[in-house]
């Protein structure tokens, strides 16, 4: 199992397009790092599922495909943890505004499960905009001691 | 690989065999059509398949609700059958497993119909 040496940071960095083929190249970044850190099967899954939904809010909801705005993605792994940065260049979101998926009465509404899996997925979950504009999510997974 | 659908008939129920990923823009759209066809076809008994389905997003669990909702608008049932522990974990945290009947054999989901 290849993990940083304490306190060390392996970084990757990627721009992407605004197209649903981002969402499969930012899950796949991930998983691979996420691999790398040490993470278990099961773990990389949902971890790959976390930045998946992400990917697709910054596509989709943050830069309506635009073909002028970037998916700006940055993966940092340490000895104990992977954090991942993911950046849209939309018009900002307001968490608030999203209405509880687990709800009685919205079980059965088509979308709004996104940030429950995220949530569920990872340790840390932070929303804020992003410096320039757009929103930014930092998502972060604990290692396991072992 | 994207989502691949095939349906064959079990007596009275359409038990639909799904493949691959139901994800966004990758089979989610052609599993809503699948769905939709079968119910305004009269197909009431609907048993979804999804063992060799490799992987749900939240897009895909939205279309398997909304499939749910057209179905049972419809006057008819939409149950499933073979959930990889993945799938049934995405269940149990949105809550759905609530609302969907949920079947490990394809003779007990056939017979929960009648």
């Amino acid at each position: 199992m290849a993990r940083p040496e304490n306190g060390k940071l392996e970084k990757v960095q990627a721009t992407l397009d605004s197209v649903l083929e981002s969402v499969d190249k930012a899950e796949e970044f991930v998983i691979q790092e996420a691999g790398k850190a040490g993470f278990d099967e099961d773990e990389q899954h949902q971890i790959g599922m976390a930045v998946r939904e992400c990917t697709v809010n910054a596509v989709v909801h943050g830069n309506r495909y635009s073909k002028t705005k970037k998916v700006h993605l940055d993966i940092e792994r340490s000895s104990s943890a992977l954090t991942v940065t993911i950046g849209d260049e939309g018009e900002g979101f307001d968490l608030s505004s999203l209405p509880d998926p687990l709800a009685p009465e919205n079980l059965l509404r088509q979308s709004g499960r996104g940030l429950l899996l995220i949530r569920t997925f990872m340790d840390d979950f932070d929303l804020h905009p992003r410096p320039g504009g757009g929103t930014e999510v930092r998502l972060v997974k604990h290692l396991a001691k072992s | 690989m994207s989502a691949k659908l095939t349906s064959r008939q079990v007596g009275d129920v359409t038990v639909i065999d799904a493949a691959g990923r139901i994800t966004l823009g990758d089979g989610a759209s052609s599993f809503r059509d699948t769905i939709r066809d079968l119910a305004a076809k009269g197909n009431k008994k609907l048993l979804l398949n999804l063992a060799d389905v490799s992987y749900i997003d939240s897009s895909g669990i939205g279309e398997m609700v909304s499939g749910f909702t057209t179905v049972t608008n419809n006057g008819g049932q939409l149950k499933l059958l073979g959930l990889s522990k993945r799938v049934k974990d995405l269940l149990q945290i949105t809550k759905l497993y609530t609302v969907f009947e949920v079947f490990d054999d394809e003779t007990t989901a056939i017979r929960s119909f009648h």
